[in-house]
């Protein structure tokens, strides 16, 4: 297992090499050159480019500007924002923060709703309110989230529901106790969040339901009925256990998934994440902005995918890696 | 009597080939068929679009913007009558007075602007418009006083034929490299997989942002349709090859494939003719089931500014129109197009679904 692991975390290595060079290239394919558009900036003083000519290599060609980045990266310099005017390291870690709260939020919700749904519609499978839970996974599953996120707007701005609608703290946020402050982005939380939990939720409430079904056909299970044991116990003791095997990995798969679809949640409801800053980099021919997001979401996409991985192997002792 | 009845049992049996069986099962299904029914809808709406809509899709009614939807009257004070509607006039910013003086008729296949349809035959017939000019907003109009209702079925030849092109070329890459990759095995093998890797460990929308930001915004649309679709196809391929690779690797290891190459079959003939067959079924399903997929991506591209641009209509920049709260709420025919790409998707997945339960019932 621990070799396993290992093995798994040296080929991360030329994997994240691969995408870099990738990322690099894409970037680079938009007509004119970084350097000439920073040039026209009147906002940035002629010492900064020239630091930046030294450091990046900017007005050499687009290989030999690579291989300056990856020096620079692997002394640990992200470079210089040619919007925000500061280091990107300072800006990326507070958006990675931002995504992480919204994620874990939106899984929290689609959790919480998809496991107890889903073990009732396996349970009571075929009953009116299994009928009313499909319907509603087949909705969730086909409602894009900015038309959802804006859906959710319209409803709270003509029901004036007291939530906030747009980005992630309010005006007099630096003026609160931390305690305030809490609940002030929890507020701001509850509609991207809710947003991007709505697809998972109605993905995962299919997954459990299917999955709970197939174990609740097996042999062990009517072996265990039949020594009597109390409905309950089978269900969630025996049961429960299997049918969540699969959904481990499933789990991990969501987190790659989550990072994607938070990128358009974050961007219509104002949510200062990796998503909202990768658009402002792009948008904006924001190199070095852009090369860490793109980073950081594939570093997490990775990670993400050997945990769900060794969490597998953890949980099913069946599935050996050596 | 019983011979005569197991007969035709048997016979009935004969003749119904396993696909058509298959077929069968499907149109029993009669949820899926609905949504077939409605995608099919969807779409010669789409096609037929110039034709349907009352304008063409730039046009542009100055005096009418955020005009509310035209109420049709089909009742006049002796009951029923031929649907009218009344004028209206503007009486603030994006606020309309009805003036009921005058009724004006609708007129059914009348002349209006020329198009041509399908580039084959040019007519200027359209499906309805209203007599003496007076404008119609079925489904109310935009910031620039453009009919949503065109727009929403000029819109849709964009959202609908994207996801579908998309796939095709998404597919036939897939199926080819994937194919490759898994039936030679060996360096190219590791090369294709590796590339794989990389494309699938990046956030997809993050991938498909860099590479919408590249193009210039100066295209013509068509060749930026075109490029959309390459973006999501580039984006796309390599799920599908991955999966094709592995039904390769497993298929060439049966008998019947070790028997054609000793009767002297070249690999390519092998590959097309005893291998890919076989993964048609895995095809068609994925196939319907990734289009929504494209659709959404499509859709959310346009609406944040990176996708189709103005003045050409796509449902996702037509939403894009919305985003503001503050007109949301006064004008919330703005959100429209969303339960289009909405209806689309939903038909499409329960299609996919249908499809799923008839062809593969494991």
């Amino acid at each position: 297992m621990r070799n396993y692991i290992f093995r798994r975390i040296i080929i991360t290595i030329p994997l994240l090499f691969m995408i870099s060079i990738m990322s690099f290239f894409i970037m680079q394919l938009s007509p004119g050159s970084y350097l000439d558009q920073i040039k026209m900036n009147p906002d940035i003083s002629p010492e900064l480019i020239e630091t930046m000519e030294e450091d990046f290599g900017l007005d050499k060609s687009v290989p030999v500007q690579y291989l300056y980045w990856l020096k620079e990266l692997l002394q640990g310099n992200l470079g210089e924002s040619f919007t925000y005017r500061i280091p990107v390291a300072e800006i990326i870690g507070s958006r990675l923060l931002n995504t992480f709260i919204l994620s874990a939020a939106a899984m929290i919700i689609a959790w919480g709703i998809s496991i107890p749904v889903g073990i009732y519609s396996a349970t009571h499978h075929y009953s009116i309110l299994d009928n009313i839970f499909t319907t509603f996974s087949f909705i969730g599953l086909s409602i894009p989230n900015f038309f959802f996120a804006l859906l959710l707007l319209f409803l709270i701005v003509r029901l004036n529901i007291p939530l906030p609608i747009s980005g992630m703290t309010s005006i007099m946020y630096d003026y609160m106790t931390p305690v305030e402050k809490v609940i002030d982005i929890a507020k701001h939380l509850i509609v991207p969040a809710v947003v991007l939990g709505t697809a998972s939720t109605a993905s995962l409430m299919r997954q459990m339901r299917g999955q709970m079904l197939d174990v609740i056909n097996q042999d062990y299970i009517r072996t265990a009925r039949a020594k009597g044991l109390k409905e309950r116990k089978v269900i969630y003791k025996h049961a429960l256990k299997n049918a969540l095997n699969p959904m481990i990995t499933i789990f991990g798969f969501q987190l790659s998934s989550l990072f994607s679809g938070a990128a358009l949640t974050e961007i219509v409801t104002g949510w200062p994440g990796l998503g909202n800053m990768m658009l402002t980099a792009v948008r904006s021919k924001d190199l070095y902005l852009a090369m860490a997001g793109m980073m950081m979401g594939s570093l997490m996409l990775i990670i993400g995918n050997l945990a769900a991985d060794i969490m597998l192997a953890l949980n099913d002792p069946r599935i050996s890696y050596d | 009597m019983p011979t005569e009845k197991l007969n035709k049992v048997d016979k009935d049996f004969k003749n119904i080939s396993p696909r058509k069986r298959k077929f069968q099962g499907f149109l029993k299904n009669s949820f899926a068929l609905s949504a077939a029914v409605i995608i099919i809808i969807l779409y010669i709406l789409s096609i037929f679009a110039p034709f349907i809509a009352p304008y063409e899709s730039t046009e542009v009614f100055k005096k009418h913007f955020y005009h509310p939807p035209t109420k049709i009257h089909f009742t006049d004070e002796d009951g029923l009558s031929s649907p009218y509607i009344y004028k209206t006039e503007a009486v603030g910013w994006g606020e309309y007075k009805v003036d009921q003086s005058q009724k004006y008729y609708l007129n059914f296949f009348s002349r209006g602007s020329e198009y041509s349809l399908l580039g084959l035959f040019s007519s200027d017939i359209h499906l309805f418009q209203v007599e003496d000019d007076i404008p119609i907003f079925l489904l109310g109009s935009d910031s620039f006083g453009r009919d949503i209702f065109t727009r929403i079925l000029f819109g849709g030849r964009v959202s609908l034929f994207i996801g579908f092109v998309a796939i095709i070329i998404t597919t036939i890459i897939g199926v080819i490299v994937g194919s490759i990759s898994g039936y030679y095995g060996g360096w190219i093998d590791n090369l294709i997989m590796r590339v794989v890797e990389v494309i699938m460990s990046i956030p997809s929308f993050y991938l498909l942002l860099a590479l919408a930001a590249v193009l210039p915004l100066d295209l013509s649309s068509a060749f930026r349709f075109f490029l959309i679709v390459s973006i999501l196809a580039f984006q796309g391929w390599a799920g599908m090859a991955r999966v094709i690779r592995g039904k390769c690797r497993s298929m060439k290891q049966e008998d019947y494939v070790a028997a054609a190459r000793a009767l002297g079959s070249g690999d390519r003939r092998i590959i097309f003719k005893h291998i890919l067959p076989y993964t048609t079924t895995y095809i068609i399903i994925r196939a319907t089931v990734a289009i929504p997929g494209y659709i959404i991506m499509e859709s959310g591209l346009s609406f944040i500014g990176l996708g189709i641009q103005e003045p050409s209509a796509s449902w996702g920049n037509m939403l894009s129109a919305a985003q503001n709260v503050s007109k949301i709420s006064s004008f919330p025919w703005l959100l429209l197009p969303g339960f289009f790409i909405f209806i689309t998707v939903l038909s499409y997945n329960i299609l996919g679904d249908g499809l799923r339960d008839a062809l593969d019932p494991k």
